[in-house]
């Protein structure tokens, strides 16, 4: 398994019209739960569950390049999937294409 | 695809934070450089330490992850994890992996780390005996945890002790077995170690010491261990916690210098130049570490050897351990054991500073209870500092303003950040808050236990910040009423709107549901609904659970129901296998555990209004039976009550507002503790305000007295229109009242002759006549989309790859 260099490895998790702006949804990709989401900045996935207590971030707040945990407040970055505010840790992040009206996930190699 | 393409660079043998940190700093000093780790285990570095955070709380070990993905392909270093190194082909200046891969390298690092020790005590291969060295170790451990009805950690260290706390912590009993007569004996001196038994002891967790294991009893698996008095202890789950055990084979099968670890120079150079060594398999001047510090103080000197820069030399580190047990405060510095020096001890209140000072110079501390001046502490011992007055020298370590800490004095020991370090991110990035400390520099990411310093750090730096006013967005530094003012002023009626108008909530989303509220409030409901700017509760209309499922609390009045709306109810949750249905303590029926997707057709089919119990809204007016059937009845509370839920139900609020009406000054109904509680006396009612029986607990004002029903619900709408309209966002009755007062606001809300009653009344009547009932909104709209996953709203994605290919 590498990283660097790698094919990518593109698959369509859904529609760019069912996410509205500044909300998020969950989706299952190759059975990983990700959490989409459309922000100011474009669409940006990370994944499902918060670092703290398992969260779903597709529930939180998103405003800027973050979201709020909806159960303890925890503000992850959603760039880089670092927690930023209440705790500390991370999320993986993967990033997203939208083509054609449909959202596309790099899942990586 | 795998390495090995280009020309060979820097290869890493072990990928735990040792081959992490040399990555990172050979990366920042060589920016062509070629970097792969090539990691034995499946998962991408991760930080090991907190390990025991995840024993003690659960949660998903990614969460300890060290870099996300892109951190790799950001700095193209390559990282390969399940891959394990089993030769070095020394004059071929390559390594064999154990799938028989070939990958040359132009420097080698091995930071292959270590094993946790397993003693060799006849039984311990037993079922149920685990190590605790790894997430698959924490996971195996909670899972054997859960049924255990005795658990024993073999080794009263650093670890085992945390270990005893995790499971603890988990609801088992723990005992810890050690061998020597103290804990912590290479860290702590007797009286200490005393100290720290019996705070064990009140934290659950037994402690025998001076107990020598023999055996490991048991039919295939544990059941107790046998010590050598003969003595048995029964336990069903055994962590062995005695140490680590260098990884050094690979090392010593190549001929490199071994001893207990890999014998390395003050470049952490093997006995092969173009080898070096890093981390828990390094042996420096005869020591091996166990401790993250050294690691990265070692991968700092590596990384400048192998790019050819210059860079101090290693000459070893001066251990700082710190115990990450809540409720302990234990710092143990360098050499603690040694006479000399001296002692400050106040055993009634567990606290116990020594500060060890050898030939005129401090060697090491030991700070239990209290570690104040830990970090000057470390900087003092780390610098050899000469000592001539150890006690004054403790007094002040103990006293030390954070601006007297020196530069270099570290504060995260985890990730190796000094004081200057933070100081000047604060200082240069405009940091703010501890977290953003934390999130920029890593200092406090991991053990945590620098936190309360990093926070007077930002304190020190940033001032007299904690006394700005209380901004409803803190990113804009805009209050409620600058926020209020602009919507009031431009008619705007979404959160959208007031954050195009005036930034509020485009930075971060924290303060969305706030906005959302204030629209609302400003344009009396005739504001423009916008989900994002709400909480999920108020997005689904339903309250989020623990685990992401949600609960639904329909509406009833007053806490009255009937047979058939209790038997439509009960067809619901059969219907749905709703997993729980409970009586809520106000006065209602809750159906807890249902999944997002189910909520509509169960709202569909329950036909009741929404509760709002999720919401910062009107929630329950709980009613005793009063007049209508109680012998000392003097008041219809039922009938007041429920004409108070009717009148009210569905506004938002500031925060929730709960109400209560009792029949008679008994006062079943608790009125006296609600936000407004009326209750019946001879010859009308008394309307409080302000009452509380939640985190704290409160006897509401009273605001008036009523001759009649009618003059009840006026007074106390007035009132809600009142709190509606003035408190902070999120502030209850309790401290709204409180902070404003009582008279201040009766002179208000009493004042009928000023015509302001009557003003507030007819706001919240044009408010209430807007409301709609969100259940039956959503019902009657049948949108799927906040209820649904992405791929159920968008079905299947029968798509192939994007036309245009794999860019992005
Ligand atoms: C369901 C219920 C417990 C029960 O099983 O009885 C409950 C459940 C919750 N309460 Fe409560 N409270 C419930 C009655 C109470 C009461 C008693 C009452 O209402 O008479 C109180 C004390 C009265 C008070 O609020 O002053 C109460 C004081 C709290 C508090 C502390 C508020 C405070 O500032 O003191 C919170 C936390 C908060 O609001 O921030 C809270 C928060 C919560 C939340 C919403 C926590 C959350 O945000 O997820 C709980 C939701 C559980 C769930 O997922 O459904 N709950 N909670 C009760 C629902 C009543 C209802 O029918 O709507
Ligand atoms: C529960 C727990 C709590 C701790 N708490 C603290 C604390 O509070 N403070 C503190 O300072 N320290 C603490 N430590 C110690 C700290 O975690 C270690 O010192 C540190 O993680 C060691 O890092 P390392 O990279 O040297 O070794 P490791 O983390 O052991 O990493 C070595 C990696 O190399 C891999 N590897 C080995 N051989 C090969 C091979 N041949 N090919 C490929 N890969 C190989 C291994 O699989 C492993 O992933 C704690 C340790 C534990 C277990
Ligand atoms: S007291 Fe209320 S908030 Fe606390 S656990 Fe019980 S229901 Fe939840
Ligand atoms: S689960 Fe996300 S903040 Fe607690």
């Amino acid at each position: 398994m590498s990283v660097v260099a790698r094919e990518r490895n593109l698959v369509a998790v859904g529609r760019a019209e069912d996410i509205p702006p500044l909300e998020g949804r969950t989706v299952t990709v190759a059975g990983r739960r990700v959490a989409v989401f459309n922000t100011e900045h474009g669409f940006r996935a990370t994944a499902a569950f918060c670092p703290h207590r398992g969260g779903p971030l597709a529930d939180g707040l998103v405003g800027g390049q973050s979201v709020i945990c909806p159960l303890h407040n925890w503000r992850i970055d959603l760039d880089c999937g670092e927690v930023v505010a209440g705790g500390s840790g991370r999320v993986p992040v993967y990033p997203v294409l939208e083509r054609d009206g449909w959202l596309y996930l790099d899942l990586g190699g | 695809m795998s390495g090995g393409a280009g020309p060979p660079g820097l290869l890493i043998v072990g990928g735990g934070i040792a081959g992490q940190s040399l990555a990172e700093r050979a990366r920042a000093l060589r920016p062509q450089l070629p970097i792969t780790i090539l990691a034995a285990e499946r998962r991408a570095p991760y930080d090991r330490v907190r390990l025991s955070a995840l024993l003690a709380e659960g949660g998903d070990p990614e969460r300890l992850r060290l870099r996300p993905d892109s951190w790799y392909e950001d700095h193209r270093v390559e990282l390969r994890t399940g891959v394990s190194v089993a030769a070095i082909d020394r004059a071929g200046r390559a390594v064999a992996t154990a799938d028989g891969e070939r990958l040359p390298y132009a420097a080698l690092a091995l930071a292959t780390g270590s094993t946790a020790l397993v003693p060799p005590i006849p039984g311990i291969d037993k079922q149920g005996v685990h190590v605790f060295r790894t997430p698959e170790d924490c996971e195996e451990i909670l899972a054997a945890g859960r049924g255990a009805g005795r658990a024993c950690v073999l080794g009263g260290g650093l670890l085992g002790l945390e270990a005893a706390r995790g499971l603890v912590a988990q609801g088992v009993p723990v005992t810890v077995v050690h061998l020597m007569d103290r804990l912590m004996e290479r860290q702590l001196d007797g009286p200490s170690a005393a100290m720290l038994a019996r705070r064990m002891a009140e934290l659950e967790v037994e402690v025998l010491l001076a107990r020598d294991t023999r055996e490991v009893v048991g039919n295939g698996r544990v059941t107790g261990l046998r010590f050598a008095d003969g003595d048995e202890l029964e336990c069903d789950l055994l962590v062995v916690s005695v140490g680590i055990r260098p990884n050094v084979e690979l090392a010593r099968r190549a001929g490199l210098e071994c001893e207990r670890g890999i014998v390395v120079d003050d470049r952490l150079r093997t006995s092969d130049p173009a080898i070096w060594a890093v981390g828990e398999c390094a042996q420096h001047r005869a020591v091996v570490y166990g401790l993250v510090a050294p690691i990265h103080e070692q991968a700092r000197a590596a990384a400048a050897a192998i790019a050819g820069s210059a860079c101090e030399p290693y000459a070893g580190s001066v251990p700082s351990a710190a115990l990450k047990v809540m409720g302990v405060d234990l710092v143990a510095v360098g050499d603690a054991q040694a006479e000399g020096g001296c002692t400050v001890s106040d055993p009634g209140r567990g606290i116990y500073r020594r500060l060890v000072v050898r030939d005129g110079r401090a060697v090491g501390a030991i700070l239990m209870g209290d570690a104040a001046g830990a970090e000057s502490l470390q900087a003092l011992v780390a610098a050899g500092g000469e000592v001539a007055d150890a006690l004054s020298a403790l007094a002040d370590a103990g006293r030390a303003d954070v601006r007297d800490l020196p530069d270099e004095a570290t504060v995260c020991s985890c990730h190796a950040v000094t004081r200057g370090a933070i100081v000047a991110a604060i200082r240069e990035r405009g940091l703010r808050a501890p977290s953003e400390v934390h999130a920029c520099t890593r200092a406090g990411t991991g053990c945590g236990g620098c936190r309360p310093l990093v926070a007077r750090l930002v304190e020190a730096e940033v001032g007299d910040g904690a006394a700005e006013p209380a901004y409803l967005c803190p990113c804009r530094r805009l209050t409620r009423e600058q926020v209020l003012a602009v919507a009031r002023e431009r008619g705007l009626r979404s959160a959208s709107e007031l954050a195009a108008a005036c930034g509020v909530g485009r930075d971060c989303g924290a303060c969305k549901p706030a906005v959302a509220y204030l629209v609302s409030l400003a344009s009396h409901n005739r504001h423009e609904e916008e989900r994002h700017a709400r909480f999920i509760n108020d997005r689904v209309h339903a309250n989020i659970q623990r685990d992401g499922s949600f609960s639904v609390v329909p509406r009833i009045y007053g806490g009255v129901t009937s047979p058939a709306e209790l038997r439509r109810i009960a067809d619901v949750a059969e219907k749905y296998d709703v997993p729980m249905v409970k009586i809520t303590g106000g006065q209602r029926i809750d159906l807890l555990g249902v999944r997002k997707d189910q909520l509509p057709s169960i709202w569909a089919d329950l036909g009741m209004p929404s509760g709002f119990a999720y919401s910062k809204a009107i929630r329950t007016v709980k009613t005793c039976v009063g007049t209508e059937f109680c012998r000392f009845g003097v008041g219809d509370a039922i009938g007041l009550g429920i004409a108070m839920e009717k009148a009210w139900e569905g506004l938002h609020t500031p925060h929730k507002v709960k109400s209560a009406v009792s029949g008679c000054p008994r006062n079943c109904a608790e009125a006296s503790v609600k936000d407004i509680g009326v209750i019946a006396v001879e010859g009308g009612w008394e309307v409080l305000v302000g009452g509380a029986a939640g985190s704290s607990v409160r006897r509401g004002d009273l605001l008036a007295r009523a001759a009649t029903d009618e003059e009840a619900i006026r007074v106390a709408s007035t009132f809600l229109q009142y709190y509606r309209e003035n408190a902070e966002y999120l502030e209850r009755t309790y401290t709204f009242v409180e902070r404003v007062g009582i008279e201040a606001i009766r002179a208000v809300v009493l004042d009928e002759a000023s015509g302001e009653p009557a003003a507030l009344r007819e706001r919240l009547a044009i408010a209430r006549a807007a409301v709609r009932d969100p259940w039956q909104e959503a019902v009657d709209s049948d949108e799927g989309g906040p209820f649904a996953d992405l791929d159920e709203s968008s079905g299947p994605a029968l798509v192939g790859p994007p036309a245009g290919g794999a860019r992005s």
